[in-house]
């Protein structure tokens, strides 16, 4: 059923939370917070060494530490082959993923694993962690994605074959892989253009930085059992990345989801859980795990750190007749940097007629990447945006202008393969000419910065249950960790669909082993795709209902109409019948076929691209180099807002690690190739005095293929800002910032060589 | 297994006894602000903690001979909380607020960002530009040293291992005297300074200085106090042409290194900005106009 | 390794503990008083998520020994509200969803009842201010500031619309 042009009594109120009251009280239960009998604690080794090769590990003094009950290394986990996979929010490859949570003949990056103990106390744990020995054998190594591109770097993997070249490379290379788009003649186009515009950009790895650290507790019994609590993004991707990783059936994985602390993609794999799995087994007792800050910023995931090259042709009125790019995208020490995403998002919101995209895949010696929100995009956006800005510039066109008139529209072939459809990007497009941001002149110093971005959204495979309990309250489940209120966004779609208040209905998320497999809370698919299945699962009860009033009525079910929570007749022909309520139909369950359940798994297509753009207006201290945002517009199709609160909220918190990303937030590394601010001192991420209130606009056209509209909102805001910034940089001072962050000392060099 | 003692002493003589008689590392511990995240780290690994807070009169602010005395470890809160103390030195008011977060604030004390001994710390600056004078007791009584005389090198002091800060005196303010302190962050709240500024003045009725004293922090191993740039003020009303020779004068000063923080010629030149708009704002305060705080 | 005696009120009940003299105060409200509600985000003092009021003054108990506990009086986010009544801070919070994965909003709470505490009618810069030792990265502060400002008014008896 569809309820988009319905009359909504609860989608899109803004109700209270259900998580909210234990969470504002100190009850929540995140992963660090639970606690087992006789648990000992786990730690691990870390490399010192950005890359190494390891000639041995003597592990027997730690063993013999009194109060240590287990050291386990590489030698103690299977030696899985390699293996492409998709169940995190990226593809996998097991064996690499399997090396990074324990390294076995190599050390990559510094805070790269490479041993573990468990502990009766954290101290005697990490008294023991100083008493492996480890024998090094330090290798060059290398940071920088142009360095590691260069023929004579050094080479992380022996067996690294460059991929998407022919004829195949005989030589390995810290290039995995060589992605190419192209859509009509790029090369004739540019002949065609009046105007060209070229420029070249980097990025700086920035992380995720959710306040939670990784932790997990983990069980492993003797008959092979094993039980997990634990932080991530999702149960069923921790449990099928475990299962693997030890070579395990996922019968024997049971894993529940603690509360999350903050993830956006950085939690959508393991580097614990398996680890203290392996703890438990060899100690026989429950393993609790949990990362220092340093670990986090040292050894989890940032995203990628990029060098591009951007060109724009266009006729002088505007139109952009051809377009290239090529993105060099580090992945860490493994393969897989999102350079996928980064190809098809910088130019997704033009319709361009001649496109020519080449993306590297390039690893070199730091952590391995991790997905963080709309991964690829923010960094192409980056660039691509910048450029577009300059275009109008030497155009002589306002900036909405030129996006207005080459905004890419429904019917529009994007240079990656497929059709926009439903889309609302000419809507946002007209919501930023009619804001009063937009029109409210500038003060003196002052520079107003605009900047547009595009992400998929996904759908996938979800699962949710219903049961209406028998007073007639409800029961929802589902098996989506729920990170920023969709436990609210879920319930609310139940409740509208069986017509009761939003607080009759309780949302859980639960466990692996207590509802279907449910794909992991990322690519802002969860209120899309689980929405879809609770939606469904609603109205299978709905129907059951029905079902049971006529047969209580004794007229047939399709003169049963469901409004208002309860059963009537459809009309004065079906009869006169007092209507039967959620409650009296519960109450009656037993009598008319026993308990009101439904749940529902599906695979969700048709999720609805996200657009949007940022107006942001900035002042320049010309001394210091400062950067103070004074306003911040961020406007956004959402779809539909099912809790409008939590989809502004959305947009407002994807702005600030915008903020953060374009001003300050960066790895520092010194010369050994050690990453040199691993924590909240100097990895600056923005504080409550460094931004001001962000107005989230919500423009609304709705996505039919979901029952209430609804399209993903969580990726997207984190795209336009650093472009949205560097653009208003450009319009206060006339300097244009190519490199990221635009910290103080750089936009003072850039003050400095502009004499 | 090593093993790490805790004692809390209730006097002067107890706590130089305990630090004399220990064997190991002995840590004084005031706020714990920086000394906690050293603990944590690693970094450091004393046998013994003297908790000095329960030593009578280490907390507090009193006036004494028509100056100040603030007690070594008094929280960077109270200080901020005593109207006294804002009126007479705003400058070290705000350098002690600059110190971390409110909760920082909470804990954090003058005598432990002296004896910390990092060149950033963003309230010695503004010590040393108060002249403020340190009060050491330790086991061969108690002596009275200017606090440029502490810090010896990062994370060093001049300090024996028996002695520790119980308050410090700031002097009596002339008339038309007041201070500032400006440090700059990456940020506005939370960093640790780039560089950082403080200047204490006087002036005549006519508003040449009479008396400065500018010091600068996270420029060299140690927070500097310039007296050149201080030559450059005294005598003069606060003209572009003092501004400028100023903002030299601190950028000579400058022996910076390049860090995560900063790089020489970044902090050298910033070294040059905020003398210039901290001597604006200490002059601005010393002839009675009104201005903001750094934030 | 010897442990030390210390009591302390925690919460408005009085509490006693043995601790290590390493172990900081959120080490010993999480492991060894069970109080899970302050959080470790980064043990440094830079995050605030461990955020309690000691004496009257808010702090980072990761930045506090246990041991330095002896005799204090200490509220932690498990103490601000009445029995099932909710604190107007946690009320608004809850009313403006000024949280998302909630995992900071212990600190967060208690350093705003910290700062209305000792400042009734704070403009949004100084909540800004006095808030930026709590890190919070999903929010991007605005629904937090919103709920801190109608808080303010709340609980000085102002009407909101």
């Amino acid at each position: 059923m569809n309820y988009v042009d319905s009359s909504l009594k609860v989608v899109g109120t803004r109700p209270i939370r259900p998580d909210g009251a234990d969470k504002v009280t100190g009850r929540a239960v995140f992963a660090a917070d639970t606690r087992a009998p006789g648990m000992l604690w786990g730690k691990i080794l870390r490399s010192p060494h950005a890359h190494a090769r390891i000639v041995s590990i003597d592990t027997s003094k730690a063993e013999a530490l009194p109060g240590v009950h287990g050291v386990v290394t590489a030698a103690d986990f299977p030696d899985i082959p390699s293996e492409e996979a998709f169940v995190g929010e990226g593809p996998m490859n097991f064996r690499d993923l399997a090396l990074n949570c324990m390294a076995r003949t190599k050390v990559l990056y510094e805070g790269h694993a490479l041993a573990a103990v468990a502990a009766s106390t954290q101290a005697i744990a990490d008294q023991a962690l100083a008493l492996i020995e480890v024998n090094y054998e330090v290798l060059p190594h290398v940071i920088e994605v142009e360095a590691a591109m260069a023929d004579d770097a050094p080479i992380l993997h022996d067996d690294m074959f460059t991929a998407g070249v022919t004829p195949k490379p005989t030589k390995p290379s810290n290039i995995a892989k060589v992605v190419t788009f192209k859509k009509g003649d790029a090369e004739a186009g540019f002949k065609e253009a009046e105007v060209i515009v070229e420029g070249t950009y980097t990025t700086q790895p920035v992380h995720q930085a959710y306040i939670e650290p990784h932790a997990c507790l983990a069980t492993y019994s003797p008959d092979g059992q094993i039980q997990i609590h634990s932080s991530s993004q999702g149960h069923f991707m921790v449990r099928a990345y475990t299962a693997k990783l030890l070579g395990v059936n996922l019968s024997n994985i049971r894993v529940n989801p603690a509360e999350i602390g903050g993830g956006f993609g950085g939690k959508t794999l393991v580097y614990l859980e398996p680890v203290a799995v392996m703890l438990s087994k060899k100690s026989g007792r429950t393993v609790k795990m949990q990362m220092t800050r340093e670990d986090v910023f040292r050894a989890s995931g940032p995203t990628s750190g990029a060098w591009m090259s951007v060109k724009i042709g266009a006729k002088k009125d505007g139109t952009i007749v051809a377009a290239k790019q090529v993105l060099k995208y580090q992945a860490g020490a493994f393969a897989g940097s999102p350079i996928g995403p980064g190809c098809m998002c910088g130019f997704a919101m033009y319709d361009l007629p001649n496109v020519d995209v080449v993306g590297y895949d390039v690893v070199s010696n730091r952590p391995k990447v991790a997905a963080y929100r709309a991964p690829g995009a923010p960094i192409t956006s980056f660039a691509v945006e910048s450029l577009m800005d300059d275009l109008a510039t030497k155009l002589g066109i306002d900036p909405l202008t030129l996006r207005v008139k080459n905004a890419a529209k429904n019917g529009t072939k994007t240079h990656y393969g497929p059709t926009h459809q439903n889309i609302g990007f000419t809507a946002v497009l007209d919501a930023v000419k009619a804001h009063p941001h937009w029109k409210t002149p500038l003060k003196e110093g002052q520079g107003r910065g605009l900047a547009t971005g595009f992400w998929f959204n996904i759908g996938g495979e979800s699962s949710a249950s219903v049961h209406v309990n028998e007073d007639g309250s409800v029961t929802a489940a589902t098996g989506s960790p729920d990170i920023g209120g969709s436990r609210a966004s879920i319930g609310m779609m139940v409740a509208e669909v069986l017509g009761v208040p939003a607080t009759t209905v309780r949302t859980i998320v639960a466990d692996t082993a207590s509802i279907g497999f449910t794909h992991v809370t990322g690519g802002s698919r969860v209120t899309f795709a689980t929405g879809m299945a609770a939606t469904q699962a609603a109205e299978k009860v709905v129907e059951d209902l029905k079902r049971r009033a006529a047969q209580t009525w004794d007229i047939p079910v399709e003169a049963v109409e469901w409004k208002d929570g309860a059963a009537y007749p459809a009309g004065s022909n079906a009869g006169a019948f007092e209507p039967l309520d959620l409650a009296t139909l519960a109450l009656k369950a037993a009598r008319t076929g026993g308990p009101l359940i439904a749940e529902v798994s599906l695979n969700a297509q048709g999720a609805g691209p996200g657009f949007g753009a940022h107006i942001c207006d900035v002042t320049v201290d010309k001394e210091t180099g400062h950067v103070t945002i004074d306003r911040y517009t961020a406007i956004q199709d959402v779809g539909k807002a099912i809790h409008p609160s939590y989809v502004e909220g959305q947009i407002q918190g994807g702005a600030a690690q915008g903020i953060g990303w374009a001003l300050n937030e960066e790895y520092i590394y010194n010369a050994k190739g050690q990453m040199e601010n691993p924590g909240f001192l100097d990895y600056r991420v923005p504080v409550a005095s460094d931004v001001p209130m962000i107005e989230a606009v919500l423009v609304e056209v709705p996505n039919p293929r979901h029952p209430f509209g609804a399209r993903g909102v969580g990726e997207v805001p984190i795209i336009p800002p650093m472009a949205a910034i560097a653009n208003a940089i450009r319009g206060a001072t006339g300097l244009r910032m190519v490199d990221l962050p635009m910290s103080p000392p750089k936009v003072r060099a850039a003050f400095d060589a502009a004499g | 297994m090593s093993s790490l003692s805790y004692a809390a002493p209730t006097s002067v003589d107890d706590a130089v006894k305990l630090l004399a008689g220990s064997s190991g590392l002995a840590k004084v511990l005031s706020g714990g602000t920086d000394l906690l995240v050293q603990l944590r780290s690693g970094r450091l690994k004393p046998d013994l903690i003297v908790d000095t807070k329960k030593i009578p009169g280490i907390i507090g602010i009193r006036e004494e001979n028509g100056g100040f005395v603030v007690g070594a470890a008094t929280p960077g809160a109270v200080v901020e909380a005593h109207a006294g103390m804002t009126a007479a030195w705003p400058g070290l008011v705000e350098a002690l607020d600059l110190i971390g977060s409110t909760q920082v604030q909470g804990r954090c004390s003058l005598a432990g960002n002296l004896c910390n001994a990092s060149p950033a710390a963003d309230s010695v600056p503004a010590l040393y530009a108060a002249g403020a004078i340190a009060v050491v007791v330790g086991g061969k009584g108690r002596r009275e040293v200017p606090v440029e005389q502490i810090p010896t090198g990062p994370g060093r002091t001049s300090l024996a291992k028996d002695e520790f800060i119980l308050e410090f005196k700031l002097p009596p303010r002339p008339a038309r005297s007041s201070d500032a302190y400006l440090r700059f962050i990456p940020r506005t709240e939370m960093d640790i300074a780039v560089v950082g500024c403080g200047i204490s003045v006087t002036l005549d009725e006519k508003g040449v200085c009479t008396a400065a004293r500018v010091s600068l922090g996270a420029v060299a191993p140690t927070v500097l106090l310039v007296q050149a740039a201080a030559d450059v003020l005294i005598g003069h009303t606060l003209d572009a042409d003092t501004l400028a020779k100023l903002d030299a004068a601190a950028q000579a000063a400058s022996k910076p290194i390049s860090d995560k923080r900063g790089t020489v010629e970044y902090r050298t030149k910033i070294a040059g900005v905020l003398a210039r708009r901290v001597a604006a704002i200490a002059f601005d305060r010393a002839q009675g106009i009104k201005n903001g705080k750094a934030h | 390794m010897a442990k030390t005696y210390v009591s302390a009120t925690i919460n408005g009940e009085s509490s006693e503990f043995l601790c290590e003299t390493q172990q900081t105060l959120l080490d010993v409200l999480r492991d060894v008083v069970g109080l899970t509600g302050s959080k470790e985000g980064c043990a440094s003092g830079d995050c605030g998520a461990c955020s309690v009021i000691l004496d009257g003054r808010l702090v980072c108990s990761c930045l506090v020994l246990g041991v330095e506990a002896e005799g204090t009086t200490i509220t932690t986010i498990e103490g601000i509200a009445q029995g099932d009544k909710l604190h107007p801070v946690q009320q608004k919070f809850l009313e403006h969803a000024a949280l998302q994965c909630g995992f900071c909003t212990p600190g967060l709470i208690v350093a705003t009842k910290a700062l209305l505490d000792e400042n009734p009618n704070p403009t949004e810069t100084e909540a800004r201010y006095w808030l930026a030792g709590n890190l919070c990265r999903c929010t991007g502060y605005d629904k937090v500031i919103r709920a801190v400002m109608d808080a303010a008014a709340e609980l000085r008896g102002e009407t909101v619309g």
